[in-house]
């Protein structure tokens, strides 16, 4: 019964005859390298990145994904969307780069979609340079082809970049039109209606941060989320998350952990919205090349301790 | 002189930011200070952007190795540089935003860095997968802890954990393996990060309270001495 529903998961989208034609080589592949390693022979890097690339080729080009449910750590960020009442206000930091976009990127878009279906206000702004790029992405990937009602000054506002990073956050927790006079189209703070009633951090209802570096969530919670008692959420790389442990649940309201983080967030919002049943979500077909990669790692750690038990035996009956 | 100056102006900047947090009336003057350093900041682009094309015109000029790929830094630099100072293929005016769409600052970005930056992140998973490999072997106890852990946490994150656990009975859920990597990561991982941001706090106040009281005297460029 366990056998058939794995395998019949792993079959719910794609081509049923390219998929398994692929895991049989991908698994075929790694059951005669064990053999060969209880024999004794050592795995050429080469292989191992043959291994990987099939691994992760595999999954984009047959389309296989998978179903999950939300972590608590996610859910909680979800339902904090979800419980504020509509025209709240809600800052997005984009403080990541094009490297780290492809896993924080997702979470970027579907808090963007969350949060405008809600009929919130988006205060948009970044701490890293290339986070107003990424921004721009958003605008064109989600805003104007799914939410061309939306205008831009009453319903969400793009503030860009500032330098100075944690520098920034300390003076617009106190006064926002001190750091940012003008939106990034060089309009006027004064005559942006979505800041009518909010003069700093301390007026928002919620802020997320999206990214994983520094300047990022560390710096929002220490310099903005503590001082001014403001809920806090981010979405990082997967690298990062364990570092942010320490914060959640009480300086950190919800945390998005890497594509797993994305993808639980990009389903409950599918499940829960119809109108994004047809909208894209790279973050839950990215799961599909991240579980066959974990298990293909997983398989050579265990073909390289084989060969590690065997040596010392060896040299044990040497 | 030489060391008076810098160390009197990091006495007083220092003494009066943390008064300013603690003392309301001083607020004002901490953020003022805050801003002359986010102008300073906004200076620090001048002189890494000059700092680069130093190093790779010294670079160039005396073909040292590799001196090639200097040349494809400094044009895409100076590109860049030229495509965001003067808008070039904005649809809007000078004052317009950089990443305005279609603009060419935005069209570079987007068909040139963002799929370079993702394709070296991307690489990241072949060095892993063959570290893994090599490294990660069950060589002493606290070694197969590491492995038994990152196990864990490696079909944690995958829909497999759940699937390969789900027989578990609800009583002993902590076994499902899903519930073992939030675990992990809630409690030993948890204590382990608190230790490491204690320590780093400690450090830093002291670190902090040595500059202001001029005791660390290496940032003045010399051995303090």
């Amino acid at each position: 019964m366990m056998v058939h529903n794995l395998i019949s998961t792993i079959l719910i989208t794609g081509e049923n005859i390219g998929v398994t034609v692929s895991l049989a080589v991908i698994f075929g592949g790694l059951a005669w390298l064990m053999y060969r390693s209880i024999k004794g022979r050592e795995v050429d890097r080469r292989v191992i990145f043959l291994f990987i690339f099939v691994a992760v080729a595999t999954p984009i080009i047959f389309t296989i994904t998978f179903e999950f449910k939300a972590t608590p750590i996610v859910r909680a960020l979800y339902d904090k969307i979800e419980s504020l009442p509509e025209n709240s206000t809600v800052l997005l930091s984009y403080d990541f780069d094009p490297a780290m976009a492809p896993e924080v990127q997702p979470m970027a878009n579907a808090l963007t979609r969350h949060c405008l279906a809600k009929g919130h206000k988006i205060v948009y702004m970044c701490l890293f340079a290339t986070g107003q790029g990424q921004l721009e992405r958003t605008f064109r990937e989600v805003i104007r082809p799914e939410f061309a009602d939306k205008v831009d000054g009453i319903d969400y506002v793009n503030l860009g970049y500032k330098a100075g990073n944690e520098g920034v956050l300390n003076v617009i927790i106190t006064d926002f039109q001190k750091m940012f006079p003008t939106d990034v189209n060089t309009v006027p703070y004064d005559s942006i209606p979505i800041f009518n009633n909010i003069k700093s951090c301390k007026d928002l209802d919620f802020i997320v941060s999206i990214g994983g570096g520094r300047p990022g969530i560390k710096e929002w919670i220490l310099f903005v989320g503590d001082p001014g008692d403001i809920p806090i959420a981010a979405g990082v790389a997967a690298v990062v998350a364990p570092q942010l442990y320490p914060y959640y649940p009480n300086q950190l309201l919800g945390l998005l952990g890497g594509v797993k983080g994305a993808a639980e967030y990009e389903n409950t919002l599918k499940d829960n919205y119809p109108r994004f049943e047809n909208s894209d979500t790279p973050a839950i077909k990215m799961m599909g090349p991240q579980t066959l990669a974990h298990i293909v790692i997983m398989l050579f750690i265990i073909i390289g301790n084989i060969l590690y038990f065997r040596e010392k035996r060896l040299g044990k009956h040497k | 002189m030489k060391r008076f100056v810098p160390l009197t102006i990091t006495f007083f900047v220092g003494t009066l930011l943390i008064f300013s947090v603690f003392i309301p009336p001083m607020e004002t003057l901490g953020e003022n200070f805050t801003l002359f350093f986010d102008i300073i900041a906004v200076f620090a682009f001048f002189l890494g952007g000059g700092n680069l094309i130093r190093v790779h015109f010294t670079k160039i000029s005396r073909k040292k190795e590799d001196w090639p790929f200097s040349f494809v830094t400094i044009f895409g630099f100076l590109f860049m540089l030229a495509a965001g100072l003067f808008k070039i293929g904005n649809p809007g005016d000078i004052a317009s935003s950089v990443t305005a769409p279609d603009s060419l600052f935005e069209m570079v970005y987007r068909a040139v860095f963002v799929p370079l930056g993702s394709t070296m992140y991307a690489l990241l998973a072949f060095f892993v997968a063959s570290a893994s490999y090599r490294a990660f072997r069950a060589k002493n106890r606290e070694a197969t802890l590491l492995l038994i852990a990152a196990f864990i946490i490696l079909l944690g994150s995958t829909p497999f954990g759940t699937m390969l656990t789900s027989w578990v009975p609800e009583l002993m859920s902590v076994l499902q393996i899903p519930n073992l990597a939030v675990w992990i990561m809630s409690s030993p991982n948890l204590a382990g990060q608190r230790a490491i941001l204690i320590g780093i706090g400690l450090g830093v106040v002291s670190i902090s309270l040595r500059l202001i009281l001029g005791l660390e005297r290496t940032y003045l460029g010399d051995d303090g001495a």
